[in-house]
């Protein structure tokens, strides 16, 4: 996927505009939003285990040469073929070379946010294999050719109408309008492809050290069918997915479902150990596993480390008013939401991304509910400080922030700036407290009024409240 | 290529963790140590009931996730509940149940009507019959663990699936069903933790029941297994 990311503030605006994304993106504060919020309410253990969660992935990062090369041997001796991949490039040619060797003409494929990172589909397009997306969220993407717009939800943006609509075009017949006959079509049309593919390709959620097992989790069953129909499997994931045994497995596998969709468990979390065993009726005969660098030991090596502990739930971009905003698209690839704000830059270049972890308003909300506690607020501004170091900002925005730190640092002339504002503001609001509009940000203020000052300054308020 | 990979790919993460060669073995002494002893972490505490405590956790559990749930007495009971099921959805009385001898002795001699196919599924299978390994009350999870004698697919194609679980197979925590698969040598080749049938919000974020997998999915809790 060609990155956009340097458009991010174009995007963001058109996304601000476009009222059928804002009516999708709303039904998050009222899913699962509040959905996560019960299911944390309902494990009284649900913080302690996040800590652990924390605890655990710096121990396995501080020693992930020895665990990847501990989960190399057992994958290997269960009859698994182990690849290395250090950069996109060279992951997708494994991928190819491994469909090519199997005869692959179609494969199928559930839902991988490395293959989407490493740009497989385009890869295995150009080979003139064709691919089908089993994810509903990815078919649904996949058939309206565009990018996915979130970790969980890659179709998220889409309302009921727009994806009965493309069913319709894409399928032939009448326009559906039950979610029900929508899934149930979608399954018919999938159905026959997963007996066709000759190649399933999946990713992994976690990589089990200790076994040299896989671990798939989905809701509705896809990753089953896509290893467990065609003859060869392939799992393309990144080197940072290792957990020392199912027992740490199982601390992740208790926070991931409760963070991202607020269930209890996911429907199916599938633990994949080699191959088609000699008497087994089914299972595929190879199973061959991708292990993708891809800029992942650079970020081990620096200061964004932290970011690596992540296990894609989707609970900061579910938590964040940027995101909610305007959605994932705007973000310009890949990962989206405050992790894709301290990824991006990563894998496509500050040049191209330094805007990404700029779209914050340092609320905190992402670390407050991300489940291995990564300090998302403090990587942006990492990041920050860095494209200010490269003098990436344009002259005016460094110019407004020179001045802001000028007042900052001139706390009388400060205090005089910030009274005069809050005086134009409350004039603006006409006595509602909220402002419809705000001068200089009004693609803010139309997803969202902006509460107006109520009278005086922080600092004022401030002094009398000591009085 | 991928030898070469795997070198560079190594080296840089030692290098990022700035490795002294003395401290190198009791590191890699202390990995291969934590790793030939799994430990369980944090199990909470609801997870950790036992008796009919446990079982009514699990019904409970299963029953919030649309799986239904029925107890039989006997393992021979499983032929007449599964005839019920069907008719009462209006199914045919046509099955695959998989391969392993257990289900012999599941009264289905008894059943003239209902034409049962044993082995694995394929695409014209509309009801599946299956074992579990265990079945995990803290969120009313079953465990499958596929053998010669279980094959997988019959837990994922067919539209209704049906899983008989033994009463004594049920457990309080995912860790103590893995204790289990330990013991029977380690885990085969797939090993399925379900919980409820197969859903999808990725129509607007509206739950909707069976994506790919079942969309009915009934559990068949067995008092007695009267082994012979
Ligand atoms: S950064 Fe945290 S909250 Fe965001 S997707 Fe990753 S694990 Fe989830």
């Amino acid at each position: 996927m060609q990155p956009t990311s340097v458009r991010f503030d174009h995007q963001a605006r058109r996304a601000l505009a476009d009222a059928e994304l804002q009516r999708a993106l709303s039904a998050i504060r009222t899913g699962w939003q509040p959905a996560r919020a019960r299911a944390a309410a309902a494990l009284p253990e649900f913080d302690a285990l996040r800590d652990l969660a924390r605890d655990l992935k710096d121990h396995v990062l501080a020693h992930l040469d020895l665990y990847l090369e501990a989960f190399e041997a057992a994958a290997t001796a269960v009859g698994a073929r182990v690849h290395w991949a250090r950069d996109a490039a060279e992951a997708r040619e494994i991928v190819l070379g491994l469909c090519e060797a199997y005869g692959a003409r179609s494969v199928t494929k559930s839902k991988s946010m490395v293959a989407e990172e490493i740009g497989l589909a385009e890869a295995l397009e150009g080979r003139g294999i064709s691919r089908v997306e089993t994810d509903l969220g990815e078919y649904i993407i996949q058939l309206a050719h565009e990018p996915p717009s979130h970790l969980i939800g890659p179709a998220v943006h889409f309302t009921k109408e727009r994806i009965a609509k493309l069913f319709a075009e894409h399928h032939g017949g009448p326009e559906l309008t039950q979610a029900e006959a929508l899934v149930a079509e979608a399954r018919r049309v999938l159905r026959q492809k997963y007996f066709e593919a000759e190649v399933g390709i999946t990713g992994a959620n976690f990589l089990v050290a200790e076994t040299g097992s896989v671990i798939t989790v989905t809701n509705e069953g896809n990753a089953e069918l896509t290893q467990g129909l065609p003859r060869h499997h392939i799992v393309v994931t990144g080197i940072e997915k290792l957990v020392p045994t199912m027992e740490d497995a199982f601390t992740f596998l208790r926070i991931l479902a409760r963070s991202a969709t607020g269930q209890e468990f996911s429907a199916y979390t599938t633990v994949i150990t080699g191959p088609k065993r000699a008497e087994d009726l089914d299972g595929p005969e190879t199973l061959d596993i991708v292990l993708v660098d891809n800029g992942r030991s650079a970020l081990h090596a620096g200061r964004f480390r932290e970011i690596l502990r992540c296990i894609r739930c989707g609970a900061c971009m579910n938590h964040c008013p940027v995101y909610l905003a305007i959605g994932g698209h705007a973000y310009g690839w890949t990962y989206v939401g405050p992790m894709g704000a301290v990824l991006t830059p990563q894998f496509v270049g500050l040049e191209q991304a330094w805007k990404l972890p700029e779209a914050s308003t340092f609320c905190g909300r992402c670390e407050e509910v991300c489940p291995v506690r990564i300090p998302l607020p403090r990587l942006m501004r990492f990041w920050r400080e860095e494209a200010w170091r490269r003098r990436l900002p344009p002259a005016v925005q460094r110019s407004g922030l020179r001045i802001w730190a000028f007042l900052a640092t001139r706390p009388r002339l400060y205090r005089l700036a910030a009274r005069l504002g809050s005086g134009i503001l409350a004039i603006l609001s006409r006595g509602r407290g909220r402002l419809r509009w705000l001068p200089g940000a009004s693609g803010w203020t139309a997803a969202r009024d902006f509460p107006a000052p109520e009278g005086g300054t922080f600092f004022s308020r401030y002094q009398r409240g000591r009085r | 290529m991928s030898e070469a990979a795997r070198t560079t790919i190594l080296a840089r993460l030692a290098a990022a963790l700035g490795r002294d060669p003395a401290s190198e073995r009791r590191r890699k002494e202390e990995i291969a140590a934590r790793l030939a002893v799994p430990t369980p972490n944090l199990i909470p505490a609801r997870a950790q009931v036992s008796g009919e405590e446990r079982i009514e956790l699990f019904l409970r559990m299963a029953r919030a996730v649309q799986t239904d749930v029925e107890r039989l007495a006997h393992l021979s009971d499983v032929a007449t509940a599964t005839t019920r099921f069907l008719r009462f959805h209006n199914l045919p009385q046509r099955l695959v149940a998989v391969p392993d001898p257990l289900l012999d002795r599941a009264g289905f001699d008894r059943q003239p009507l209902m034409r049962l196919r044993r082995g694995t599924a394929n695409v014209e299978d509309a009801v599946g019959l299956t074992i579990a390994e265990a079945g995990v009350a803290e969120t009313g999870t079953l465990v499958l663990m596929s053998s010669p004698l279980r094959p997988t697919l019959v837990a994922f194609l067919p539209e209704t699936l049906i899983v008989v679980l033994p009463i004594e197979d049920v457990v309080g925590a995912y860790e103590e069903a893995w204790q289990r698969i330990r013991a029977r040598g380690g885990p085969s080749r797939s090993v399925n933790f379900i919980t409820g049938p197969s859903r999808t919000g990725d129509i607007g974020q509206q739950i909707t029941l069976g994506a790919h997998g079942p969309k009915r999915l009934l559990v068949l809790l067995v008092e007695r297994l009267d082994r012979t």
